[in-house]
């Protein structure tokens, strides 16, 4: 098991967020969490991506309980994050938003040719390099920040919404690139409000409601569920 | 840099090395004033341009690093120049400890805070702490500094004392500035979850460069009292820490240029028309003003890293 929640509680102060969740991900993956606003979905990924302090519960990345390690310690580990609302540096090239990514790599040979990965992933990222990431459209932002999560050679890939504000036809594009990058052998965590999308691309999925997981189950199998397509795909 | 700063930098670099063979020794002294003053906004660039860390309390490690000098020097005999890297110990060590509780909070709570510990500071030197530091009067009778058997006197002297450690400093920020520690104290000013997301230690940084920018500034202070051999606890007001953030971001934030550009501007021109007297903080005051309103970035704002980007894909040279 790649990377495994046990029942895991967050507060915001005196509020709790998360009351006990518990999902897992195995190595090779694409698992989707899904939910409406305030489910919890962002929550559980900044508590795994250590941006977020637990209040009980565990998280163990490959055997190693890994909730009280620093965020970006988990970078160096392995887990990278391209977080909600993109978060890339607008007054920084596109060049340098990718090359922190690379800040805790220090193989230079193989940073490039993760670099040129990258590029095929992203084309215009490399047509982009000088341009000022502030100055990029939505959907190639998002890019970037898969583009920036991924320069750290990370082996799990968490991604919060990299649906959210894109056009229909980019969020295929995107998503067939996630595909992609999961061919290449990253595991990848994705939260999205966006369920048919979601689930079309992922293996498994988690359906969370109010700080809880309520459903899971394979994605086909939770796509053609009446309460999912009741809550989340319209109909 | 393209030839034309190269040729700016040549001449700026040729005139500030003459330049005391033609001034009256009151223009050195404003010079000198000017290069310490540079000298405190450059460390202070450091953590406020470059990491974007609001302290507007820099004068306490002025201060720090200036009584250091001055306690060692008049009480122990330590030859001033030789207090140097102590003075930057004590305000780096100092920096630190008030820094660690305080340096995950945000821009203004931030601010807040740096300023109570400047008045701190402060009072507690004028209450003559521990009772070396002289009260109100402060300490006095602080030997001159000696090179190399050579006692430094006159304005002219420390003109290229002062200077020389400007210089010395720029040389250094500047590769500072290129290396790793640098490239994540911007990433740190620009988004700092984005950074700990991507694998930045936020709060080291963080610590490192406030002890850095308040070593740097201790030794600015060992220079002063070198040079005025009198200090006093209203040397280290809060309006000097006020004076340095202005010229720090008037000058552009992270921009080394910039920043002794303002310090030209901010120390020198009131210097300039002192015969107007107090009509200048006036005309000062308004210039300021009209300055924030048009050009808000600063006089010089930073630039943004440039890479090649053949260098970057075939030898793969991320720093």
């Amino acid at each position: 098991m790649l990377l495994e929640v046990e029942n895991l509680h967050v507060h915001y102060g005196n509020v709790e967020a998360l009351h006990g969740v518990s999902l897992m991900v195995r190595q090779g993956e694409i698992v989707a969490i899904l939910g409406a606003n305030g489910a919890g979905k962002t929550t559980t990924l900044s508590a795994i991506s250590g941006l977020l302090r637990s209040s009980a519960g565990e998280i163990r990345f490959e055997g190693r309980s890994i909730h009280k390690t620093p965020a970006h310690q988990l970078v160096a580990m392995g887990i990278a994050q391209a977080p909600e609302g993109r978060r890339i540096f607008g007054t920084l090239t596109v060049q340098e938003n990718l090359s922190l990514g690379a800040f805790t790599q220090t193989d230079r040979v193989r940073i490039a040719k993760n670099l040129q990965w990258i590029h095929e992933l992203f084309p215009v990222l490399a047509e982009r390099r000088e341009q000022l990431a502030g100055t990029l459209s939505g959907g190639e932002q998002q890019m970037l920040a898969i583009g920036r999560a991924l320069m750290a050679q990370p082996r799990i890939l968490l991604l919060d919404e990299p649906s959210l504000g894109l056009a229909p036809l980019l969020v295929k594009a995107i998503f067939q690139t996630l595909w992609e990058i999961n061919s290449a052998g990253v595991t990848i965590v994705l939260v999205e409000q966006n369920a048919h999308a979601a689930l079309k691309l992922a293996h498994r999925g988690y359906v969370m409601e109010v700080g809880k997981i309520v459903l899971e189950d394979r994605a086909e199998v939770l796509l053609a569920n009446s309460q999912v397509r009741d809550a989340y795909l319209g109909g | 840099m393209n030839r034309f700063t190269s040729f700016a930098v040549a001449l700026f670099v040729a005139l500030m090395a003459v330049a005391p063979l033609f001034l009256n020794a009151y223009h050195v002294d404003v010079l000198n004033s000017i290069g310490l003053y540079g000298l405190l906004a450059l460390s202070l660039n450091l953590i406020l341009g470059e990491a974007g860390l609001f302290n507007m309390g820099h004068a306490a490690f002025y201060a720090m690093g200036a009584y250091t000098a001055a306690i060692l020097n008049t009480r122990y005999q330590i030859p001033i120049l030789w207090t140097l890297p102590l003075s930057a110990l004590v305000a780096g060590f100092f920096a630190l400890a008030v820094a660690r509780p305080v340096v995950h909070l945000r821009g203004d709570y931030l601010l807040i805070v740096t300023i109570g510990v400047s008045e701190i500071v402060r009072i507690a030197l004028v209450n003559d702490v521990f009772g070396i530091t002289g009260g109100a009067n402060g300490i006095f009778g602080i030997s001159r500094p000696e090179l190399f058997g050579f006692v430094i006197r006159q304005p002219q002297h420390f003109y290229y004392l002062i200077w020389g450690f400007v210089a010395f400093t720029i040389f250094l920020f500047l590769r500072l500035k290129q290396s790793r520690f640098g490239r994540a104290l911007n990433y740190l000013r620009e988004d700092e979850v984005a950074a700990e997301g991507s694998g930045v230690n936020t709060d080291y940084y963080k610590l490192a460069v406030f002890g850095l920018g308040a070593a740097w500034a201790g030794m600015a202070g060992t220079l002063f009292a070198a040079k005025m051999t009198i200090i006093s606890p209203e040397s280290f007001s809060f309006w000097e820490s006020v004076v340095l953030f202005m010229i720090v971001i008037l000058g552009g934030a992270g921009n080394v240029a910039g920043v002794l550009l303002a310090a030209f501007l901010v120390i020198g021109l009131p210097e300039l028309f002192r015969e107007f007297s107090s009509a200048r903080m006036l005309v000062f005051g308004l210039v300021m003003m009209v300055m924030m309103l048009v050009r808000p970035q600063g006089l010089l704002p930073a630039k943004s890293r440039q890479f090649s980007f053949a260098e970057l894909s075939n030898k793969g040279s991320f720093r």
